[in-house]
């Protein structure tokens, strides 16, 4: 009941969203966020406790095609509904510092995204999964359309049927796998049991199929190229919400949906999305170092780090698994950090070349070292929530494969490079006479980098709470898998 | 062969492929739309031909409801489709077929 | 005790809190008094646990909290305190707090006074952690973190984007040892299950291991690959060099005597697996004597007083790593030690003739400063006859150690090592004489403006420059010390963690060999006096350089234009043609390939698409007829 009112929470707070009009909007937004955050928090509280049955529920749906409403929760889908309902606040108050138009319809539609993720993060139907897979492109699709910058049309058409291309490939799968359930169910254990009685090479196929879904959404080389130029072109709002949430759907499907569907496939042909991962981190570093928008790099930097995940998850190990958890969890985090630290540059500046920029620490210097230190979890220094997932994922990929890890290894130099390049770019040296006039920053905008520092650095320091939330959860996965 | 009030099956078996065809030919061959109209209710109306007489050649009244069906179905189709016809004359100044290209590419 | 333990740390890192969190609030000498207190009381605290240890050899371990958990892997935070780490502590902490208590000097008119105290702070903090930790994770937290406080130091003066330049390569090729270590890390998880010090390294554990020689020879690879970038070895020196560009307290602290000595620690605290695997230390003496060979080959040649002191600290490294790799880990922790106190002592004498000289750094237009800066003059001058290798100053033992061991181990060692303390010898002294001998060189403004430098900086220069004279005694060497009925008490103390060196050579060859180096130094340093005092020889200008020996050593052998031009160039253009060449035509152009293709076969298909009803009808019965006709 409590997973079906996270779901119906943000979906009640669009529609009242949409009633009061755009005056007072983003403050209605922001307690009707908060107000998610805490019922999240109340789940956890309920997970922690062990009354697992309690945040399970199940209806039926369209019962004579075994499709029913079954949500349910166990750790990882808490981690990632837990990432989404804190990152959601921070967004919303994040864009306190710009008033968009129609406001209400904007924080709507991110609530009605909120709604369609959590769902997609606790939905344990095949049918069900999909369909919230779908529904969250809509309004991610409108709110780049509508307050998205140049360019703006072409990008979410390619972006869109990009997406639906590779989902198309996931519903084959789902309804192939449905087809050899026992008696037609939609039902996630059956979808497992099925999956798992399938030929070696129908698994790897099966495999194939989701992972292109997947690998579109997070994305992973050669899939990525709708991403740099979407993020460019969407709101602020909306390409946190992308680049921080949305892209954890997939590699949360990965762990919820692949992994314990046709493990023998990815025993035997994940070695092949490993490879194509760390080519992706080693490709997508070395494209973010000569990028010259900031926003470009951002968007690179993400192709890598979600690179890292993607291998880390077929390397299918405790370590692994856990560091691929922790570093969804840091990226949404930072990823918000730089999408942030950009809209605050680019709204002063106007522009996000980095040429033009520089020696802004020089002028505010508070805002250098709040970024700074954004800066750093994303080149994963200890200490940063960055460095704990980094490091257990290539431990955990190193168990698998050592040559893949090694190479994986590369993106802590190549992210050093390019990162600090382009903070030095912004930040460091002399003040141009651009830069000269950077006005100081206003409190909301110090007091949402700072909550962001402060999760970077309480969760590089002390992991162990959030480790903990996944790790029977994973045991539990793993053994299933063995 | 069991008669229909006198009649055998296949005359009405017959005439209602003809009124069909007719239709159908009025409908391919013929460039006015109101005409085209006519023949789309000439061939509705062949196969209520049909229907009926295969009704009491059976004796089972299921078909007949699918005639009143068809008769109700074909008497909405009038309404829009002359009211759609009016507004075409009405800003085409024609109802030739040929002249009435836009829907394409 | 295990409370003073994590006190050790947290003492630099509450003090850094505190002036991080005021910043402006606090004026700029209170945020300098509180930054040196952090320190002291970390040293008294550092201080209180030697001691401990002193009495007897009793590990601590201290567990502060649970760090990352997953699965069977567990590294905990955790601090271990025995003999070796013990020593890196009183030399981080006490080094550290004189090198503070200098700044608080040269830093008071810099605007970035307070961010300066928070860094170092920082620094002290991140590079106990690294000798502190109980297992390689915690290490790494330390070895990483001091990359960033040194990345944050030498790019200090942030305005200049040459000292950021110099600030990214250091942490760049630091990175790149850093992966070395990190595939270490994984190796030794992957083999033996833990990271812990005191798992892997209890007798007997690594040598019942099934694991194979090759394996252990890859994981001490990898390990010395992240020495080599924190401690400056070839190939990843060209960092340490640039890294000059931070103040001179940094160079002092940071690039001299602690962070740049991280990957001695390493190995000496991993000598057990290191002892296992020959080819890995046959590599690491053959890079060190090569190191030390090219930092002092360099180091004759430069003009820049700080470069001439970053070649000799690449130099002195090398013959530390000389040490390590033939086992003798107590020389080289004994040269680390004497080395921090006589290395300091020269950055921060250099710092206080860079004060005076208002920023100049040019020894070819100082001269004569003898009688302006006495005490500097002094001190300066203990630490050049200290690192030189005279009896019976500190460096003449450290020294001693290494190449008697070298000379047990490999003459022809031996002999490149002699040559490295001549070369040594001749460059500090021409660094010497030239500074503080002959007449001035600078402008009149610069003469009007010398002065002694205050108090507080010549006090760390006092206190190090007594160290530096007399730490060597706490290791005689052992022919000397059976005379004087004088152990080797740092070699005793280290022996339960290090080992006790078992390449022994003979008293008389011992007795020949300090004999013979002594006797060729002062050669050499004579020589240097009459070349520099007496003939007043002055280096030319750079456009007037003769020699291509010469050109080719000022120019440092254009190792980092060679690198600029193998590495970093081509990963620009590898980048670019990534970009352009795949991403955007290959890559993306299938995307749009499959959108134009689409757009193409309908453009053919919507011909159909006439628009007249009569043909769609046609089309209509005849596709039905032909139902028909296939399916009746």
């Amino acid at each position: 009941m409590l997973t079906l009112l996270l779901i119906l929470l943000p979906l009640l707070s669009g529609f009242i969203l949409l009633l009061t009009g755009s005056k007072n909007a983003r403050q209605i937004a922001l307690v009707l966020s908060l107000i998610e955050f805490g019922l999240a928090l109340f789940a956890l509280s309920t997970l922690k406790s062990g009354a697992l049955e309690t945040l399970n529920y199940n209806m039926p749906w369209i019962p004579n095609m075994g499709i029913s409403f079954r949500l349910g929760m166990d750790g990882i889908s808490m981690l990632m509904v837990l990432l989404s309902t804190m990152l959601m606040p921070l967004i919303v108050y994040a864009s306190f510092n710009k008033t968009y138009n129609n406001a209400h319809t904007l924080y709507a539609l991110m609530m009605l995204m909120q709604s369609a993720m959590i769902g997609s993060f606790v939905a344990m139907d095949g049918f069900l999964f999909y369909i919230f897979w779908e529904v969250s492109l809509i309004p991610i699709f409108f709110i780049i359309l509508m307050w998205g910058g140049e360019n703006r049309q072409k990008t979410t058409f390619k972006f869109f049927i990009y997406t639906l291309f590779g989902s198309l490939f996931m519903l084959v799968a789902l309804i192939y796998l449905y087809l050899h359930t026992a008696n037609h169910s939609f039902d996630i254990q059956a979808l497992y049991a099925a999956g798992r009685s399938l030929p070696l090479v129908e698994q790897g196929l099966i495999m194939g199929a989701f992972f292109l879904a997947f690998a579109i959404k997070m994305p992973v080389f050669p899939f990525h190229t709708w991403q740099p130029s979407t993020y460019v072109a969407a709101p602020t709002p909306g390409v946190m919400l992308l680049g921080g949430v949305m892209s954890k759907m997939a590699t949360y499907g990965l762990i919820r949906w692949v992994l314990p569907m046709v493990p023998d496939g990815v025993h035997e042909y994940g070695y092949l999305i490993i490879g194509l991962s760390v080519v992706s981190i080693i490709y997508a570093s070395c494209i973010a170092i000569i990028q010259k928008d900031f926003k470009y790099l951002i968007a690179y930097a993400s192709i890598a780090h979600m690179g890292l995940i993607s291998a880390g998850i077929f390397a299918m190990n405790m370590q692994s698994l856990q560091g691929s958890l922790m570093e969804m969890m840091s990226h949404g985090i930072n990823t918000v950090g730089l999408f942030f630290a950009y809209d605050i540059i680019y709204n002063r500046m106007h522009t996000s070349e980095m040429t033009k920029l520089g020696g802004i620490r020089g002028v505010e210097s508070r805002f250098a070292f709040l970024f700074f230190i954004i800066v750093l979890s994303n080149v994963a220094l200890p200490f940063t929530n960055g460095f704990i997932g980094e490091f257990l994922l290539i431990l955990g990929v190193f168990q698998t494969n050592m040559v893949a890890a090694s190479f994986a290894g590369l993106s802590i130099i190549l992210g050093a490079v390019y990162m600090l390049r382009a903070f030095q770019k912004m930040m460091l040296g002399e003040t141009n006479s651009l830069t000269l006039h950077f006005p100081k920053l206003e409190k909301q905008e110090i007091i949402t980098l700072s909550i962001i520092v402060i999760l970077i650095v309480v969760m590089g320091v002390y992991p162990k709470p959030i480790l903990e939330i996944t790790e029977s959860s994973i045991q539990t996965l793993l053994q299933g898998i063995q | 062969m069991q008669n229909l009030h006198g009649i055998p099956i296949n005359y009405y078996v017959i005439l209602s492929t003809a009124l069909f065809c007719v239709g159908a030919l009025g409908v391919m061959l013929r460039r006015n739309a109101i005409i085209i109209f006519m023949c789309v209710e000439l061939m509705l109306n062949a196969v209520n031909l049909l229907l009926v007489a295969f009704s009491s050649y059976f004796g089972d009244s299921q078909a007949q409801v699918f005639v009143f069906f068809i008769m109700a179905v074909a008497a909405a189709e009038v309404a829009v489709g002359l009211a759609i016809l009016i507004m075409i004359f009405r800003n085409a100044g024609t109802s030739d077929t040929d002249v009435l290209t836009k829907l394409k590419w | 005790m295990e409370q003073l333990v994590k006190l050790i740390p947290l003492f630099p890192l509450i003090s850094f809190a505190i002036i991080a969190l005021m910043n402006r609030r606090l004026s700029k000498p209170l945020a300098a008094v509180i930054a040196c207190i952090g320190v002291l009381l970390s040293f008294i605290d550092s201080a209180v646990v030697f001691q401990s240890q002193l009495q007897s050899f009793h590990p601590v371990e201290v567990k502060v909290f649970d760090w990352i958990i997953a699965g069977d892997f567990n590294a905990s935070f955790s601090f271990l305190v025995d003999p070796l780490s013990s020593i890196f502590l009183m030399v981080i902490t006490g080094v550290g707090f004189l090198i503070h208590l200098f700044s608080v000097g040269y830093m008071k008119d810099d605007d970035g006074m307070r961010r300066f105290f928070a860094y170092l702070n920082l620094f002290i903090f991140f590079m106990l952690v690294l000798v502190l930790g109980n297992n390689f994770l915690v290490m790494f937290i330390g070895w990483e973190g001091v990359g960033f406080c040194s990345f944050m130091l030498i790019g200090f003066w942030y305005k200049d984007n040459k000292n950021n330049d110099a600030a990214k390569k250091a942490f760049v090729m630091n990175r790149i040892g850093d992966l070395g270590f990190l595939i270490a890390m994984c190796l030794i998880f992957f083999n033996f299950g833990s990271l812990n010090y005191s798992t892997l390294f209890s007798p007997g554990f690594l040598a019942e291991s099934s694991v194979s020689t090759e394996t252990l020879t890859l994981i001490t690879f990898c390990l010395f690959v992240g020495a080599m970038g924190k401690s400056a070895q070839i190939p990843l020196y060209t960092w340490l060099p640039d890294a000059m560009a931070g103040p001179t307290p940094v160079s002092a602290l940071i690039h001299a005597a602690t962070m740049v000595t991280a990957g001695i620690y390493m190995v000496a605290r991993t000598n057990v697996m290191f002892s296992l695997t020959p080819d890995t230390m046959t590599l690491v003496s053959i890079i060190g004597i090569a190191t030390a060979l090219l930092g002092a080959v360099i180091g004759l040649f430069q003009n820049d007083i700080k470069k001439v002191l970053a070649y000799s600290t690449v130099s002195q490294l090398g013959l530390m790593f000389v040490a390590l790799g033939v086992g003798a880990y107590t020389a080289a922790v004994f040269h680390v030690v004497t080395h921090a106190f006589f290395k300091a002592l020269l950055f921060l004498g250099s710092g206080s003739v860079i004060h005076a000289m208002g920023g100049e750094q040019d020894i070819r237009v100082m001269g004569g400063l003898k009688k302006k800066l006495p005490i500097t003059y002094l001190t300066f001058l203990i630490g050049t006859l200290a690192i030189s290798g005279i009896p019976p100053l500190a460096g003449f033992f450290s020294k001693d150690q290494i190449l008697s061991e070298a000379f047990a181990h490999n003459k022809i060692l031996f002999a490149l090592g002699l040559l490295v303390s001549l070369m040594t010898a001749f460059y500090m002294f021409r660094l010497f004489f030239l500074t503080f001998h002959g007449s001035f060189r600078g402008t009149h403004d610069q003469e009007h403006h010398l002065h002694e430098s205050p108090l507080n900086m010549t006090l760390p220069l006092i206190v190090l420059a007594v160290c530096a004279a007399f730490a060597g005694f706490v290791g005689f060497p052992h022919v000397i010390g059976q005379g004087l009925g004088l152990h080797n008490l740092f070699e005793a103390y280290l022996s339960p963690v290090l080992g006790v060196s078992s390449s022994h050579i003979e008293a008389s060859v011992e007795w020949m060999l300090m004999g013979l180096t002594t006797v060729l130094i002062v050669m050499v340093i004579l020589y240097a006096r009459h070349l520099f005092v007496s003939k007043n020889y002055v280096p030319e200008s750079d456009s007037h350089m003769k020699g291509s020996f010469k050109k080719l050593a000022y120019g440092k052998f254009y190792v980092d234009e060679f690198y600029n031009k193998v590495f970093t160039q081509p990963l620009d253009k590898v980048s670019l043609f990534l970009e352009k060449g795949i991403d955007i035509p290959v890559v993306d152009g299938m995307v749009r390939g499959i959108g134009k293709l689409t757009q193409g076969l309908a453009s053919i298909a919507r011909k159909i698409q006439t628009g007249n009803t009569g043909y769609y009808a046609i089309a209509f019965v005849f596709a039905i007829l032909l139902l028909f006709i296939f399916f009746i």
